[in-house]
């Protein structure tokens, strides 16, 4: 038997060479004996924190909890969702309208959760749709959307959804340059130098309800916007945005982008930017965009075409942005818990330098300038740089802190996270992940008071890290304890779409202002059936609306007849149930649709177009009760020149049966 | 040796907890398990049922309070009558008809708005369970919501 076990693993360990060029040593070594039972969550209870995770390719976002690993929530967010009728029911499609009409789906990159002066508050967590822009503000009490609002002169949303330390902004600044969108955009390609132009937004968020508005646009030099964060504590009112392609190539980015020895981290002083635009310096700019809000009282989502964005030329205004040279493409840019020190990533370097907001000031009032990088004065590296990590590894890509004066950077080419001192930029500890990491998240790791206890990576190629499933993989995270000196590798767990960032927080932040239900008597729904005795259906024209209500285990009405072809059919279904974990689904069969699942004291509608005649099911597709299996109804569709009337009912047969013959 | 270890320590957790409260929602934060609200089945009233109303502090008139009656008729129509009809006729959960008398006021106030712990505990409750095969749910009513579907009941068992 041993002997067995000893094969296969020098079987799979020659094998994972044999596949993995650089594929990190000590495979075998990674995880302890005991390491099983600190990701050990007992049945029935909790994790200790949330973990929300983007789903990159899949629109959406997910929740894990910490450190089971376990799945506990798929929030739709940018994409479609059938499974909860997101984006199909009437009351959610208008969240996925844009200025391009109704999108099915888009690519979700990070997460942020809103804070409060700088520590991890709970109430909400933002979102960005990196291909068509968007960013959306998901509600931690509901775990749902609550608002989508798109971005205006912005393609390829990626520098997104940073905030500042009170939740005042969330940014979102643009990867790809483009032509403005009031500009004549049918332009050649490669004249990216003169038309294209990079727009940073700032979107404001309301303290109290979280309501989102593009408060301003910095129209910046065209070049590819990457990550950035917000300052904090003495560095709050500026913002960091990592640059590259400031070459400013239009084709084969890959060799033409690659180009010089530096790149840009750019500092935005946003107070000042503040300022402008409160003297009225802003350029009222035509643009179009849309703004979706989802109202937990009408259960229903609205959205606005709007038609206006305030734009504020940074070449006009020398002291809004500053470029600080960065090696090599930088991707990930990253904010100590302290505000005082910038850690930038080139993604093709082999060092990470660390910059000063200190020395960044002073460089500033010295005019300690190295010329200028399209109008903007770029600060001499060594005026704003604090050190540099030396030989920390291959490709840094993104750094979290422990809140104990240590950071972590995760790097793609060498594979691996490696801990280092944020003072004396010594390399601490260094643990391989499997394999190439991205993201990683600190629980509260890029807030001034992180919770630490936990790293998480999330890599990019899982191999033969799981059983395969065909060509397609799972997508995968690990969880390291870094509360010792060491990390500890103590769980793989695979995750859904692509995970990029994520973002956690202990979870009674969070448990404590679950809604459970929605009261029936706050529904202010327009077709709202408030108890079964007002169920009814109403014809107008070739609309059918049916008020209909669901508890368990019936639907009422549940016969209905006079629906003919050539209708459209509006299931309105009121759940009545005041309790908490009593959705009741609904489906119809042949509808060209998702079902719907409906909360308790909830209204949602599905609309349906009968396309032939004859008797059709519906039914309850959440297992409610011991009689789920009754919850069920038929709908009559006739012919279009029928003459049936509409009818309803529920306990009553109608018309009478005719009594059988004798 | 060390996976044994690893087994071990996983038997002994899942012993530690194997004894404690089995309802995690009802869990304090650190996730122990809750002590229940109330000490034990044995001390359960059945004619009291389980929750806060007792004799002492639910007052009855002998006579409606008309006001009242229509409160509750309509609170009713949105959160009771799809199972509950005012007849003796069972629907999904057994009619209305006489129900004043055949259980103390205490009782019905504590099962509409308390129901899942009696019907965990309570005899004519688990009875009633039997034959309608679906948990009366909770249909989170307030006190004075509560209050006026009683007062509905009593004019529906014939109160003046």
């Amino acid at each position: 038997m041993k002997k067995n076990m000893l094969t296969l693993a020098v079987g799979s360990l020659l094998a994972i060479a044999a596949i993995q060029g650089c594929k990190p040593k000590n495979a075998s070594d990674a995880v302890s004996g005991n390491a099983g039972i600190k990701a050990y969550v007992a049945p029935g209870k909790y994790d200790e924190f949330y973990n929300f995770v983007s789903g990159g390719f899949s629109g959406q976002m997910s929740c894990y909890g910490l450190p089971s690993g376990r799945l506990l929530r798929v929030i739709p967010v940018f994409a479609v969702d059938p499974e909860k009728g997101w984006g199909y029911s009437e009351e959610t499609k208008p969240m996925l309208n844009t200025s391009h009409g109704f999108i099915p789906w888009d690519d979700l990159h990070h997460t942020e959760m809103s804070q409060t002066n700088g520590e991890v508050d709970g109430r909400w967590v933002f979102g960005n749709a990196n291909n068509t822009p968007r960013v959306a503000r998901i509600d931690l009490k509901t775990f749902r959307t609550a608002e989508i609002i798109e971005l205006p002169n912005s393609a390829g949303n990626h520098s997104s959804p940073f905030i500042t330390e009170n939740t005042e902004y969330v940014v979102a600044g643009t990867r790809f340059s483009v032509p403005s969108d009031n500009a004549n955009g049918d332009v050649p390609i490669n004249t990216y130098k003169q038309n294209f132009k990079g727009y940073l937004s700032f979107i404001s968020v309301g303290k109290e309800k979280g309501n989102m508005d593009i408060a301003f646009q910095l129209e910046c030099p065209g070049v590819n916007f990457d990550l950035s964060h917000a300052g904090k504590g003495k560095s709050h009112g500026w913002f960091f945005f990592s640059c590259y392609n400031t070459e400013q190539a239009n084709t084969l980015l890959e060799v033409n982008a690659s180009q010089k020895d530096k790149d840009f981290i750019m500092a935005v002083n946003w107070k000042k930017a503040e300022e402008y635009i409160k003297a009225g310096k802003g350029k009222k700019t035509a643009v179009k965009y849309a703004h979706n809000i989802y109202n937990e009282s009408t259960h229903t989502a609205t959205s606005e075409i709007r038609t206006e964005v305030l734009v504020l030329d940074t070449k006009e205004f020398a002291d809004i942005c500053y470029m600080i040279p960065c090696p090599k493409s930088p991707h990930g840019c990253d904010v100590d818990p302290s505000g005082e020190f910038i850690v930038g990533s080139g993604k093709l370097a082999a060092l990470i330098p660390v910059f000063s907001f200190d020395k960044l000031q002073k460089a500033i009032a010295d005019k300690a300038y190295d010329g200028q990088f399209e109008g903007i004065n770029v600060i001499k590296y060594e005026a704003a740089l604090y050190g540099e990590v030396k030989k920390p590894g291959l490709g840094p890509l993104h750094t979290e802190f422990d809140g104990k004066g240590n950071a972590y950077t995760t790097f793609f080419v060498s594979s691996e996270v490696v801990k280092w001192n944020i003072k004396d930029l010594k390399v601490l500890d260094r643990v391989p992940t499997f394999y190439s990491v991205g993201h990683l998240c600190i629980p509260g790791g890029d807030s001034k008071n992180p919770f630490g206890k936990y790293l998480i990576a999330y890599n990019k190629i899982t191999k033969d890290r799981y059983l395969p499933t065909g060509p397609e993989l799972a997508q995968s995270a690990q969880l390291f304890d870094i509360s010792g000196d060491k990390m500890e590798m103590i769980l793989d767990f695979p995750t859904i779409g692509e995970p990029h960032y994520a973002q956690a927080a202990p979870a009674e932040l969070i448990r404590k202002n679950q809604t459970k239900i929605f009261k029936i008597a706050e529904n202010k729904h327009p077709y709202v059936t408030n108890g079964e005795g007002q169920s009814k259906v109403v014809r107008e024209g070739n609309k059918v609306h049916v008020y209909m209500t669901a508890i368990r285990s019936h639907f009422a009405p549940d016969n209905i007849e006079g629906i003919k072809l050539g209708d459209e059919v509006y299931f309105h279904v009121t759940n009545l149930e005041q309790d908490w974990d009593v959705p009741h689904g609904f489906a119809i069969k042949g509808a060209a649709n998702a079902e719907l699942l409906i909360m308790p004291g909830e209204t949602q509608t599905l609309k349906w177009t009968p396309d032939r005649v004859g008797i059709i099911p519906i039914y309850c597709t959440d297992f409610c009760s011991a009689l789920h299996q009754e919850m069920q109804g038929y709908v009559r569709v006739s012919a279009a020149n029928s003459t049936v009337p509409i009818q309803f009912s529920l306990g009553t047969n109608f018309p009478k049966e005719v009594a059988p013959a004798k | 040796m060390k996976k044994i270890a690893a087994i071990l320590s996983m038997s002994v957790i899942l012993l530690a907890t194997a004894c404690g409260g089995s309802d995690p929602s009802a869990q304090s934060a650190n996730g122990e398990a809750p002590k229940s609200m109330v000490p034990d089945a044995e001390k359960y009233d059945p004619k009291r049922g389980e929750g806060k109303w007792t004799p002492e502090n639910l007052t009855l008139k002998p006579t409606l309070d008309e006001a009242s009656v229509s409160l509750g008729e309509s609170i009713a129509a949105v959160k009771c009558t799809s199972c509950h009809k005012s007849t003796e006729e069972k629907l999904v959960g057994p009619g209305w008809k006489g129900v004043t008398q055949r259980r103390k006021p205490e009782w019905i106030m504590n099962f509409i708005t308390n129901p899942d712990p009696m019907i965990d505990k309570d005899p004519e409750a688990q009875a009633m369970l039997e034959l309608c095969l679906v948990r009366m749910p909770n249909q989170s009513l307030t006190d004075t919501e509560a209050r006026n579907i009683l007062e509905y009941m009593r004019k529906n068992d014939g109160v003046k």
